[in-house]
């Protein structure tokens, strides 16, 4: 039967902050005086005019020493060296691959960086780059690593390693960059039955657990076999969770998705999305988080 | 309209994903995402709603202004869309005030402030609930002695008719995604889907017309069922649109009005 709700909205009111936090943030928005103190340095998301130093971007004001800089909220993901990204083929070039990682510029994926099907080893010949659009092509999604990054700030990527390459059946989850903690792995098979890659640029792929790691593909041969109707619902659960995760702006790591996944379970998979059960299921989330903490 | 690009493997997933009726986000084939509608948003118009169906965001405003009747149809208003829709479904007798020289013309503008797939469902019920929205006020025509005709407003400013929209339909866009169809496709599934029909329903089961988009084919079964689908659907739709619009409507001034800021 069709089902179809409809709502008068409502002021989204900011979640109970009853937890105490660890020291005040100062946050500003543009236009904002940070300090009219002349002997600091300005760093990102600041200018000065009239001897006040004024934000720039919406976001938190942090301070080394004598530098102050505003960490902007949401803002366009910056590479680090030995981010874990995952991004999407956008252009076939002479010897490389431009990939969108939702940063200033497209990143590039050299054909020297990648390992060939089949784990080989060797110099890529002319040969290889004919055939370039054999092993990557517009559209397809890749988990990757950041090598090096260029002058102007473009990011360099490798998928030297059989972990990275080409990614097959799953969903792809689009948030901030901010939202995304550091943490020392970024793959997760998590123990409700699927697997995620949080992207550091905030491409989150959510995908099936292989049944057994076939280390000799080397990340080329997709899987193109139906999944399991069981492996799409806890797919298709965490994929709303994190969906609810990203509205009241928690962290996303494997923990806060794991316990927001087990307060979805009394719900149906649709109705996750929706504003009231949404807010139950992040402050459950958030409570235990809290609870482990401390 | 707005597209992304998915890989092979992707669209895969999402196509075996609709054959067994689980959508990406859990819905099934017939279920449409949440909606958020209001109406009376932007105050120098007549009428206006604003919907939110998922990502998509659609902005509709009504003025009236006084004009000229159509030399084919000398009783009645008329309505000037931004988009195209179809305008037989507003008593458009109601528009008029003075046979062959004065009537109301209701502008109607759309704006898409968002776009996440399956915009003309959310176009379709923004125009209806603006239409429900829209204030007309009452004007009267006095005739001199020598014959000119004033027009005359009523002092009242709450003094207005409003319009009858039981007969408005709404767009059901049914996109063909594998073997089945699907109702309100996000974009990813837009951009796995080959071809769609858009049906304009009545609140009756009525269907008024009906377009084919895509490039791809449509088998003629697979038409007959997505008609049916379709009014079964954009009857429940018209329920829970009338529903919700008479609900904020016995709210009166005591709604809280969120606009733009919540």
């Amino acid at each position: 039967m069709a089902a179809v709700t409809m709502r008068l909205p409502a002021a989204r009111a900011p979640l109970d902050s009853s937890a105490p936090r660890g020291g005040e943030k100062h946050l500003v928005a543009p236009g904002d005086t940070i300090t009219t103190d002349t002997g600091y340095m300005r760093g990102h998301g600041t200018y000065v005019e009239d001897d006040k130093l004024i934000a720039s971007v919406a976001g938190v004001v942090e301070r080394v020493n004598k530098l102050v800089c505003v960490r902007a909220l949401k803002a366009r993901y910056n590479g680090e060296i030995g981010d874990i990204v995952v991004g999407r083929i956008t252009e076939v070039q002479q010897k490389r691959w431009k990939v969108e990682t939702n940063s200033r510029l497209d990143s590039v994926l050299l054909l020297s960086s990648i390992n060939l099907p089949g784990g080989e080893l060797r110099r890529k010949s002319a040969e290889d780059e004919l055939a370039m659009r054999d092993y990557l092509q517009e559209g397809d999604l890749i988990s990757a690593e950041v090598q090096s990054i260029f002058s102007d700030g473009a990011v360099s990527l490798h998928t030297r390693s059989l972990k990275y390459g080409k990614l097959a059946q799953g969903v792809l989850v689009q948030v901030s960059p901010s939202l995304v903690k550091r943490q020392k792995t970024h793959f997760h098979d998590l123990p409700c039955g699927a697997s995620v890659i949080l992207g550091n640029n905030g491409f989150i792929w959510i995908y099936p657990t292989p049944e057994q790691r076939d280390d000799e593909a080397g990340g080329y041969t997709a899987n193109l076999e139906p999944v399991p109707l069981s492996d799409r619902e806890v797919i298709s659960r965490l994929r709303n969770c994190v969906m609810a995760l990203v509205t009241h702006k928690i962290m996303l790591f494997d923990t806060s998705i794991l316990y927001c996944y087990e307060a979805s379970l009394p719900h149906q998979i649709k109705d996750i999305l929706k504003p009231e059960v949404t807010e139950e299921i992040v402050l459950e989330a958030r409570q235990r988080l809290l609870d482990s903490e401390g | 309209m707005a597209s992304v690009v998915l890989s092979e493997a992707e669209k895969l997933y999402i196509v075996h994903g609709v054959q067994e009726d689980l959508r990406v986000d859990g819905r099934g084939c017939e279920d449409y995402r949440c909606a958020e509608v209001e109406t009376d948003v932007v105050s120098n118009t007549s009428g206006s709603a604003r919907v939110k169906l998922g990502e998509t965001d659609i902005l509709v405003g009504i003025k009236a202004e006084m004009g000229t009747p159509k030399l084919e149809k000398p009783e009645e208003g008329y309505l000037e869309f931004f988009v195209d829709c179809c305008e037989n479904s507003v008593d458009l007798k109601s528009l008029c005030i003075n046979p062959k020289e004065h009537c109301w013309v209701l502008y109607v503008d759309i704006l898409l402030l968002e776009c996440g797939g399956n915009i003309f469902d959310a176009i379709s019920i923004a125009v209806k609930a603006a239409l429900f929205n829209t204030r007309i006020p009452r004007v009267r025509v006095l005739e001199d002695e020598e014959g000119t005709k004033e027009i005359e407003l009523s002092d009242d400013p709450y003094d207005c008719i409003r319009l009858n929209v039981d007969e408005v339909p709404c767009i059901v866009t049914l996109s063909k995604i594998g073997y089945r169809h699907v109702v309100d496709a996000t974009l990813q599934e837009e951009a796995c889907s080959l071809a769609s029909l858009l049906i304009s329903v009545t609140s009756k089961g009525a269907i008024t017309s009906m377009k084919k988009v895509g490039k791809g084919s449509l088998d003629p079964e697979s038409i007959f069922e997505m008609m049916e689908t379709g009014q079964r659907v954009g009857k429940s739709l018209h329920i829970a649109l009338q529903k919700i619009l008479d609900e904020e409507e016995n709210l009166g001034t005591s709604r809280p009005k969120v606009g733009f800021l919540g």
